[in-house]
């Protein structure tokens, strides 16, 4: 283990590769940016679904310098996928990446009893190394002075202060860097002897940091005041709480407010550009694809950049703050309640604007179970993608009325509901995960309180600007090829001479409407609706505009849901329209997500698991709500309710069946050891047959076995 | 433990406003997800080793769990059940 892998060929002179590693909350991010400025590309490691920065600067020589912005891991120790990487990049093992020619180790100088240890095991890799203390600025305001020339004798490599968030602060860094590259200074013996400490060698790295921040660090560090006297108001158990929902509300109410002006003017614009273009071009299919399919469609998901970008703002600032942290502390407790992680909460909160950075986030909870369990429930956080259709339907189909003397209003009051049903489904399912197949004890919180920071508007930018090209980048690729096959659907065939109805109901779009129709029929679906669910598996808002296809309508946008709302209104029963509302908090409704899903648990057993049980939920929280709110209104339920009590019973049966089968057929049986082990489950005993657990209900009875709490 | 005369007990049973010093690691009595020897290296690398000084700084609702807890120059946050792993002798005396 400790061999590293051969050095990858030599390239035409590529420019030196200099690796930025350090603890979380060390300010890298920081030093990245004013290292490389806009100059950065993110994508993913091969093969791994990490996110690996990567960025170009011009040394003052005018040498050209790669820049890798590594994980932040306060050991080589990987405990994480993210970590992982780390390690991995640091000793030269990850397929497809060349090990750094440098490594710069960035470090909290106000924290140099923490962070040094990572500079010890770092030199034990033997790569050429530099030290960057950052935010030395903070060093000398808090009256502590380091001795660079003590530091960097008594660790044996350079070290250079750096200050991240001025301009001239990394000058001393780079030339460090190029002294290195040019081979002036030598700080390599060449050698990996890395490998992972133990408890004793830990403690051995603690007092060698012990005895060089004695010698080095001339005056104690006065603790941070500041932080902890805004502590003690934000982590003040009721106030602390008081004031993160507070937070949290703001943050919703600005995603719907602050993102109201841009969404107009996109839509606004969209509107100009389908009326310019179905002007411009002679009608035809062209200009149908154009407009119906291209602008109407990639149209309904650019337009909610604006609330998109509101939230990950939000999210940032709690982030580069140090807010974050305290959030997860605050409710580490509320959250163990129902078997979740304290840190399960950021990925939550994201999931509010998006499941897919949402699951992507989860990555910082180590334990595999909890991080399942999170997966899992993420896609109940009502997502901004079912706000169109939320929107659309409660304007149509719930009175206006104001509610407790004017105070609040039915319809802003069923959309409350909505958002809280999903959360109150999620963390019930959460309870259930935890009981059965994610058993076990949480994984243990050990996490750091960063000092409070002002967040740097330059940081910001920089995260918003990546956001906006990730997203506007999706949608210009995948969602713009999904949105011509759903028109290329919908169009074709046309309908026959003399036929009746609008022509879609010919298409192949209207026959897989009509084929799912007797399925949804005891949920109160119609065929417009079933064929609005397939294109919104794509992404849900779309089925806004499919409805309005469908009702043979041309306008889109909220000039749509004028129209459409009343031609819906006219056209559905109120428990048609309830039922529907109900589905989007729970169907699976996302193709995305499924692949997202798949990508971070590198299976497609936990995607298949997601689909299952989201869909079962959807299928029966509209059946029920259908046949109440009939029953409630005296209105006759759908000609097909003979079949439909026998199909609620049937679905859940065949899920489970598909489910179990896949579990005890379709995966291998070493994948299907990992799996349990990986989530804490008891082994089944070894038996003769190889413990297949084929013959014991492997599935239902386990369960029950152990539903008493560890 | 370790020869001290001052009286140890666990991390986890401290109050707000407590400070002790760090005088023993010992995961054995603590139920963890984690493999034996795990615990002990993430504590150590947080900075609770022993002859560091913490101070319980904040606690968190319901139950006062977790904990926030002051090591030196920097904050942990942790639960009491895994703060139970690291034995501390209380400054002047356990009270």
């Amino acid at each position: 283990m400790t061999q590293s892998a051969p050095m990858p060929t030599a390239m035409p002179a590529p420019a030196p590769m200099i690796a930025l590693v350090g603890n979380p909350n060390c300010g890298k991010t920081a030093l990245f940016n004013a290292l490389t400025g806009s100059r950065q590309k993110v994508a993913n490691y091969a093969g791994v679904t990490v996110e690996r920065k990567e960025g170009r600067c011009i040394a003052p020589s005018g040498q050209p310098l790669r820049v890798l912005d590594l994980p932040g891991t306060y050991s080589l120790r990987a405990r994480s996928p993210d970590e992982e990487v780390t390690r991995d990049v640091v000793l030269g093992r990850l397929p497809g990446e060349s090990l750094p020619d440098i490594l710069v180790c960035v470090v909290d100088a106000t924290n140099l009893r923490l962070h040094l240890r990572l500079v010890l095991e770092l030199k034990r890799t033997g790569r050429p190394l530099v030290l960057a203390l950052n935010m030395m600025d903070m060093v000398e305001r808090r009256g502590s002075r380091i001795d660079l020339d003590a530091l960097s004798a008594a660790l044996g490599v350079p070290v250079v202060p750096t200050v991240a968030i001025r301009r001239d602060g990394v000058r001393a860094l780079l030339d460090a860097v190029e002294r290195i590259a040019a081979g002036a200074a030598d700080t390599v013996d060449g050698q990996d002897g890395w490998s992972e400490p133990d408890a004793q060698e830990l403690r051995g790295y603690h007092r060698k940091v012990e005895a060089i921040v004695a010698q080095a660090v001339q005056a104690p560090s006065r603790s941070d005041g500041l932080t902890r006297r805004v502590d003690a108001v934000l982590l003040q158990p009721v106030l602390g709480l008081g004031i993160l929902f507070l937070v949290l509300f703001l943050m919703f109410q600005a995603v719907f407010a602050w993102a109201k002006l841009p969404m107009d003017l996109i839509n606004d614009g969209l509107t100009w550009l389908k009326t310019a273009v179905a002007a411009g071009l002679p009608e035809g299919p062209l200009n149908s694809l154009l407009t119906d399919g291209v602008i109407a469609g990639v149209g309904s998901v650019v337009i909610f950049l604006p609330q998109i970008l509101v939230l990950f703002l939000f999210i940032q600032l709690l982030e580069d703050s140090g807010y974050m942290a305290r959030a997860a502390f605050l409710l580490d407790r509320l959250m163990g309640g129902v078997g979740l992680h304290g840190r399960a909460f950021i990925p939550l909160l994201s999931s509010f604007a998006c499941a897919v950075p949402g699951i992507m986030a989860t990555r910082t909870i180590e334990n595999r179970a909890d991080r399942l369990a999170t997966i899992m429930i993420a896609p109940l956080m009502t997502c901004s993608a079912r706000l169109p259709v939320y929107a659309l339907l409660i304007a149509a189909f719930i009175p206006d009325r104001a509610l407790f003397g004017g105070a609040v209003g039915l319809q802003g009051l069923v959309m409350f509901a909505l958002y809280a049903t999903g959360i109150v489904a999620a963390l019930l399912v959460a309870v259930v995960l935890k009981r059965t197949l994610f058993r076990g004890a949480r994984e243990p919180l050990l996490m750091e309180l960063p000092a409070y920071r002002l967040p740097r508007p330059r940081n910001l930018a920089l995260g918003l600007a990546e956001r906006t090209r990730i997203f506007l980048t999706r949608a210009g690729t995948r969602i713009f090829a999904l949105m011509v096959a759903i028109w290329f659907l919908a169009s074709f065939p046309g309908a026959p001479e003399g036929a009746e109805g609008a022509a879609i109901q010919y298409s192949f779009a209207g026959q897989i409407g009509h084929l799912l129709e007797p399925l949804l029929a005891p949920i109160g679906f119609t065929w417009q609706i079933a064929i609005a669910l397939v294109p919104g598996m794509a992404a849900r808002e779309v089925a806004v505009g499919v409805l309005g296809t469908v009702y043979s309508l041309s306008a889109s946008g909220d000039a749509l849901a004028d129209t459409l709302g009343a031609t819906l209104a006219a056209s559905w029963s109120l428990p048609t329209a309830l039922s529907l509302l109900v589905w989007y908090i729970f169907a699976p409704q996302c193709i995305s997500t499924l692949s997202v899903v798949r990508r971070e648990t590198n299976s497609t057993l936990w995607p298949t698991v997601m689909f299952a049980y989201m869909l079962a939920l959807a299928y029966a929280a509209s059946f029920v709500t259908y046949r109440l709110a009939s029953a409630l209104m005296g209105e006759p339920v759908a000609a097909t309710a003979a079949v439909s009590w026998q199909s609620v019973i049937v679905l859940p049966v065949v899920v489970v069946a598909v489910g179990l089968s896949a579990w005890r057929y379709l995966l291998p049986a070493t994948l299907r050891m990992t799996l349990r082990r990986a989530v804490g489950l008891p082994q089944p005993a070894v038996a003769a047959c190889g413990g297949c657990s084929g013959c014991g209900g492997g599935g239902s009875a386990k369960p029950l076995d152990h539903s008493r709490r560890a | 433990m370790h020869g001290s005369r001052l009286p140890t007990q666990p991390l986890g049973g401290l109050r707000k406003g407590m400070r002790a010093e760090v005088v023993g690691l010992d995961e054995g009595t603590v139920s963890t997800t984690l493999s034996p020897g795990e615990l002990e290296r993430r504590l150590i690398e947080m900075g609770l080793v022993e002859g560091a000084t913490v101070e319980v700084l904040h606690e968190g609702f319901p139950a006062r769990d977790p904990i926030a807890i002051r090591v030196n120059d920097h904050t942990v946050a942790l639960r009491r059940n895994e703060a139970n792993a690291v034995f501390v002798a209380v400054a002047g005396g356990a009270r």
